[in-house]
């Protein structure tokens, strides 16, 4: 093996790696923020998709340009889902623990159902878009443009996330009510209204993934199975609840998966991902980078 | 320790009702398995023996997980991989070294809790969410594996071979009844084991370490093997739930027995029916199973979704707005959740 091919296999580990780490990056927000795991994550992943092949199909509007209108969709989503469920799941006085995991559990599995019964299980795809099957070489390394973008699109997200969060009010007052959650409202911050707009920022954040993710992935109601499993992973590596530990952690899953590609078939590419998974819940269950 | 304010009087009296209880659940069950046992005289129908021998089965299962589950309170999202070594050892064994499936079983069992306490060994030190996420990784790993495992047959699945009616290899082709009474017997044996561990030590360490990890182990609970012997259990009884459907549809492949659907299936009853309670499993699958099944054969097969539409929205629903499950809706049923609440 060359060192051109090997090039070629970091590249695609690294840029699916942003992609990786852009999905994490909301569910890794909402734990931090209020210790809840939102368990229909990936089903939001797919929402997003859909709301893109719709927008492309029933409007010509691509990707690319959907990708505020999906995220400000799932903001809308996100915002919803706190003040009509979570917001009572958290109320529980009985099996507390169980509550929490089923609430959003129940509701990613209805989601799944919906998609199935009222888009049907087909395999539904972007084709013909302005990225789609476009690549740029850079010295004898392909790159496909879809992924290049998304990759792009991850890294000016968490950019933007950051000055969020060190920049504005909102930021400092969800900074605040992660750190303590009574004391926040000694100051005049609104508990709930900050957690709305958690899960409101967390969803559009998978949601602008989904966007970025239809231009070179298939849409079908089971999708986002395929991608929470990676999720979880890259949250659990980057330490539960940071959101930049998702960054670090959602590179370091595509890296490895692209570098198992290297001595396994390709049907087995997670396999390298899940060892690793082992290996941190073994020996550093707070994560690679979190704190111990 | 509480007890010591409560004047002695009132202690007989508490025990006095406590063994009533116990008493009382005995008869409730023996009642409940008499007239279970009647049913295939009554039901002839084909179709309907089988939505009994999967409600039972899935009963037995959710009891099973309960046993982690809900009296130790860890919520496991990968039983499917428990359910799929029992399978795969029954049909491995019966299917190409002719051992009969109930060596296999037996064998399933064994290594169902030999994976539980390894997994456990890895997993227990991670707490709520954290222990969840954990068996639904390692269950995708186990299906993964399944897939690409060779002498398992990969993705193709291993075959029963036609056999005559029997029940050395469990085997019945025309009458379905036998079936039935074998998940009976499995729901029964699951039921009484729950009973035996609600009233024994273990029982009494599970729900500690379940309401309050640090302080129980303050208090002399060895916390770590109490949730190993729990796993170990759990796991064992889903193994066997799985050698008895490998057995019973006579064709297995990874995502027959290990999807992510089973784990699904074995947990939903439980979180329905009440979690950490004695009737709660059976109640959720007497409920769910039924229900599953009829509106599927009436509005199409599995892949329009309707399935998943009504599982989501019951657990979405229930979950907030009767975490109790619904057993709580029978009073008399409710055991001593209340108490072990107070405490």
């Amino acid at each position: 093996m060359n060192a051109q091919a090997i090039a070629q296999v970091l590249v695609s580990g690294l840029l699916i790696g942003l992609m990786y780490a852009l999905i994490a990056a909301g569910l890794s927000l909402i734990f931090g923020l209020m210790d809840v795991v939102n368990f229909a994550h990936g089903e939001f992943l797919m929402m997003g998709m859909y709301i893109t092949f719709g927008l492309f199909v029933g409007m010509q509007l691509d990707p690319v340009l959907a990708v505020p209108i999906v995220g400000a969709a799932l903001f809308m989503a996100g915002v919803l889902v706190y003040l009509l469920l979570v917001r009572y799941a958290m109320r529980a006085e009985a099996n507390v623990g169980m509550v929490q995991i089923f609430s959003t559990f129940g509701l990613g599995t209805l989601m799944q159902g919906l998609a199935q019964y009222f888009l049907t299980p087909d395999y539904r795809q972007v084709s013909g878009s302005w990225l789609a099957n476009k690549t740029i070489e850079l010295g004898g390394v392909f790159l496909p443009l879809p992924q290049i973008a998304g990759a792009v699109v991850s890294l000016l997200a968490f950019g933007g996330l950051y000055l969020l969060m060190s920049r504005t009010d909102f930021g400092r007052a969800l900074e605040a009510t992660r750190e303590d959650q009574g004391a926040v409202a000694l100051v005049g911050i609104d508990r709930n209204r900050v957690f709305a707009l958690g899960w409101g920022l967390g969803l559009a954040l998978v949601g602008v993934a989904g966007a970025m993710l239809a231009n070179f992935y298939y849409i079908h109601p089971q999708v986002g199975g395929a991608f929470s499993g990676i999720a979880y992973v890259v949250v659990a590596l980057g330490g539960f609840g940071s959101v930049f530990g998702a960054l670090a952690g959602g590179v370091v899953v595509g890296l490895v998966e692209a570098l198992t590609t290297l001595v396994l078939p390709a049907s087995m590419k997670t396999v390298g991902v899940y060892v690793l998974y082992l290996l941190v819940v073994v020996l550093r269950p707070s994560g690679l980078f979190g704190k111990p | 320790m509480g007890t010591a304010a409560v004047s002695s009087g009132a202690t007989q009296g508490v025990v006095a009702g406590y063994r009533v209880h116990r008493r009382r659940q005995v008869l409730s069950v023996l009642a409940v398995l008499a007239v279970l046992a009647l049913l295939p005289l009554l039901v002839h129908d084909a179709y309907l023996r089988n939505v009994l021998i999967l409600t039972l089965l899935y009963a037995s299962l959710a009891q099973a997980w309960n046993i982690l589950g809900g009296y130790c309170g860890q919520i496991s999202l990968g039983h499917a991989l428990y359910f799929g070594i029992g399978a795969y050892a029954t049909s491995v064994l019966y299917v190409n070294y002719g051992l009969l499936p109930w060596f296999g079983m037996a064998v399933g069992a064994v290594l169902a809790a030999a994976m539980a306490l390894l997994l456990g060994w890895m997993c227990f030190r991670l707490k709520g969410h954290y222990f969840s996420i954990a068996t639904l990784v390692i269950a995708e790993i186990g299906l993964l594996l399944m897939h690409n495992w060779e002498f398992v047959g990969a993705a193709m699945g291993i075959q029963w071979p036609l056999g005559p009616d029997s029940w050395a290899t469990l085997q019945f082709a025309r009458d379905k009844a036998p079936y039935f009474y074998f998940v009976l017997g499995l729901f029964a044996i699951t039921w009484v084991i729950s009973f035996q561990v609600e009233g024994s030590r273990w029982g009494y360490w599970w729900r500690a370490v379940k309401d309050n990890p640090e302080a129980s182990e303050s208090l002399g609970v060895t916390v770590f093997s109490s949730k190993m012997a729990a796993a170990a259990l759990s796991a064992s009884l889903t193994a066997v739930g799985g050698s008895f459907y490998a057995a019973f549809v006579a064709y297995i492949d990874p995502d027959s027995v290990m999807h992510f659907r089973f784990s699904l299936l074995m947990v939903l009853p439980v979180v329905l029916g009440g979690l950490g309670t004695l009737w709660g499993p059976l109640l959720g699958a007497v409920i769910l199973i039924p229900l599953t099944e009829v509106t599927r054969s009436y509005l199409g097969g599995s892949g329009t979704g309707i399935d998943l539409i009504i599982y989501g929205a019951l657990v979405m629903l229930v979950s907030v707005l009767k975490p109790e499950g619904l057993v709580g809706l029978f009073g008399q049923f409710r055991g001593r959740r209340g108490a072990g609440g107070a405490a």
